[in-house]
């Protein structure tokens, strides 16, 4: 495996508050990496010091082989950066932005056309040239900040939170582009709070409160959750949480639609407790089955197992 | 190390944004032009017609003609005629006259007998400066009336005679004074008004976020925000000069090349200091007062524009140092109303390339710390 990025006890703290707490990572070329967990879990402090944007308070990134705290300026030219807040400039066009950002990293001459007639066409803006980028619907938006990012065509891409607010159509178009650049060799950094992205993602860590707290391929993180999860249809939704999580052998019981999902101890035998506590409560149920965890469960799961809080 | 692609690609950037933005531009066009009409309209410190309250007890033909020679000078207009010297408390206090002249019963006997013929002029000095300066001409008309008594052949032994001559500025016209002043006042303010936005602009936006993980360095963000705006400073400064000299009248006897190198020098300390405020304060709206408050106060006060520089006490004298405008404003002073070269305002010329060095480096140094801290 060719390392792409290596990051080594990265810490960084804000005062007291420590935002990354000592995290390492390895992400091979080529991938797309995924940062998982919720608003404050110390994803967006690490790409921006892995962007050479904020220094470290501890620890070492190196990015396409550079330290990153010795030379963020060659870093810089290196990687291409998405932030989570859109942040090309409103009121220049679509192709004053691409013609700024390509001045930037010194693309000019007929690489320029090129890169701009590449740009236009991926985000669909061919014919639009003209218009500010501020007036845009923001999938558009989202997709001219992603090629101004690469105009450059560089070997690292840092995407903040880049799907946030987007409806799920174009955010799945998104998520296209991305496995796109990633096939032409790009090595694609990538947070979410939507869980659900990571399925997108070849490898992915779960932060929490700036702490990783699981690190995996996809499948391999939802086998880490050892608790088993049990669904089925009750004749009272909210009764049967209630009478669930009365239940010592239950840890966790939620409604999803007119469904119940239950997590139990590993130990506890689900096909006995769950219709003892329903009966006991006068419930009537069907369907009961074990199901796959989602990463939602698994995050929930590692975070009770760790005894901390989720940040939200 | 400084890349003229980026360059470039800023400046470019800089100016399309600035041209887009109204009040940006009514900011660099529009208000400089609004302010050197209203200050070299509104400030002069030229007084005429000073309202002259005359209580003449003589009232003979010499009394008439000294009333006459005031009057005359068009610094003084009599406004009224009293009978009794005790209404010129009433006169001076009501504010319906200035001075109020006392001519004695026996002025004119006083004259013909070749005695000194003294008159009494009572001035309002709650104004010190208008009445100085009424006292001056009031003096200067009493004692040409006087020699030409002496010339019409009572006594021929000619007084000691002062010969003066105002050089640079002959007919004291404050205007002339005022004019090449403003110039450097109002750039001052607008300069750093001007850029004191642009950074901050950046940090509120979140554009700057994405400039910063650019290989952008930051003096070609500096550089390149500097050019647009050093671009409009020179249009501002061809404008007023220009209104300096067809609408006020003003000579302008130097070189215009020098005062353009001097502007350039000026400029840039003034946009740097501008840049510096807008990346340490990273707010517009702070930013802009700030920029405010460093440019307007020095530049009107303490530059020499109001008040001359000499007579200032210590403290106050070694302030004026840290003042860029006092510089510039001897410069356009010297070159419009002297014609001096190179050869008078080399120094003025080395304090502004401090204030230039001073302005880019801070503005750049300030940028850094703020992108990674």
């Amino acid at each position: 495996m060719t390392v792409a990025v290596e990051v080594r006890d990265l810490t960084r703290r804000f005062g007291t508050f420590t935002a990354v707490d000592a995290v390492s990572f390895t992400v091979e070329r080529g991938s797309i990496f995924g940062f998982l967990g919720p608003n404050g879990a110390g994803k967006t402090t690490t790409i921006k010091m892995l962007s050479g944007l904020l220094r470290p308070t501890a620890g070492r990134a190196l990015v396409a082989g550079l330290d990153v705290a010795a030379e963020p300026s060659r870093v810089r030219e290196r990687i291409g950066y998405m932030s989570q807040r859109f942040s090309l400039y409103a009121d220049l066009a679509v192709e004053e932005n691409i013609r700024l950002f390509a001045g930037l990293y010194g693309v000019a001459g007929p690489r320029f056309a090129a890169r701009r007639d590449w740009v236009l066409t991926m985000a669909g803006l061919t014919g639009r040239e003209a218009e500010y980028a501020g007036d845009l619907p923001l999938g558009f938006k989202q997709r001219l900040a992603l090629g101004c990012a690469v105009l450059h065509e560089p070997p690292l891409l840092f995407l903040d939170e880049p799907t946030s607010g987007v409806d799920p159509v174009a955010r799945r178009a998104f998520w296209d582009l991305i496995d796109g650049l990633a096939q032409a060799g790009t090595t694609v950094l990538v947070s979410t709070h939507y869980l659900e992205e990571a399925e997108f993602c070849h490898r992915l860590i779960l932060m929490n409160r700036g702490r990783l707290i699981a690190e995996g391929d996809p499948p391999g993180v939802r086998r880490l959750m050892r608790e088993p999860i049990w669904a089925f249809l009750p004749d009272d939704a909210p009764r049967a949480v209630e009478a669930l999580r009365r239940e010592p052998a239950v840890l966790e019981a939620a409604m999803f639609g007119r469904a119940v999902h239950a997590v139990l101890k590993p130990e506890a035998d689900a096909e006995r407790a769950v219709p003892a506590a329903l009966g006991a409560a006068g419930i009537g149920f069907r369907d009961l089955a074990r199901i796959e965890p989602s990463l939602e469960d698994v995050f929930v799961a590692l975070v009770r197992r760790e005894g901390g809080a989720v940040v939200d | 190390m400084l890349d003229p692609i980026r360059l470039a690609a800023m400046a470019r950037k800089e100016w399309i944004q600035l041209r887009r933005d109204a009040r940006s531009m009514a900011l660099a066009f529009v208000l400089p032009l609004l302010l050197l009409l209203f200050f070299g309209y509104a400030i002069t410190w030229d007084v005429r017609d000073i309202r002259l309250a005359v209580h003449d007890a003589d009232g003979g033909a010499d009394a008439r003609d000294l009333i006459q020679a005031f009057e005359s000078s068009g610094y003084f207009r009599v406004v009224s005629r009293l009978d009794r010297s005790a209404d010129a408390d009433r006169e001076l206090e009501a504010g319906r006259a200035l001075a109020v002249m006392a001519i004695p019963p026996d002025f004119g006997e006083r004259l013909r007998a070749g005695e000194p013929a003294p008159v009494q002029l009572l001035l309002d000095g709650s104004d010190a400066n208008t009445a100085t300066i009424a006292l001056g001409y009031a003096d200067a008309i009493a004692s040409r009336f006087g020699q030409q008594v002496v010339l019409r052949g009572v006594r021929i032994d000619p007084p000691v005679e002062v010969a003066s001559r105002v050089w640079y500025n002959p007919e004291l016209r404050s205007r002339n004074m005022i004019v090449p002043g403003l110039v450097a006042v109002i750039m001052s303010i607008i300069a750093a008004m001007l850029t004191a936005l642009t950074i901050a602009r950046e940090w509120e936006r979140g554009t700057m976020e994405q400039l910063a993980a650019t290989p952008v360095h930051r003096l070609e963000v500096v550089l390149g925000k500097l050019v647009p705006y050093l671009g409009i400073g020179f249009v501002d400064v061809a404008v007023a000069v220009a209104a300096g000299v067809f609408i006020f009248d003003v000579p302008l006897r130097g070189n215009l090349l020098l005062l353009a190198a001097m502007t350039l020098l000026f400029l840039i300390g003034a946009l740097g200091l501008g840049m510096f405020i807008s990346a340490a304060m990273r707010s517009q709206v702070l930013a802009t007062q700030v920029a405010m408050i460093a440019t307007y106060l020095p530049a009107l006060l303490l530059s020499g524009f109001l008040f001359d520089i000499a007579s200032m006490p210590v403290v106050l004298k070694a302030a004026t140092a840290i003042v860029p405008a006092r510089y510039y404003i001897t410069v356009t002073r010297g070159i419009f109303l002297k014609g001096v070269g190179v050869e008078a305002l080399w120094a003025q010329g080395l304090a502004m390339i401090v204030f230039a060095a001073a302005g880019l480096g801070l503005a750049a140094a300030t940028f850094r710390k703020r992108i990674a801290p």
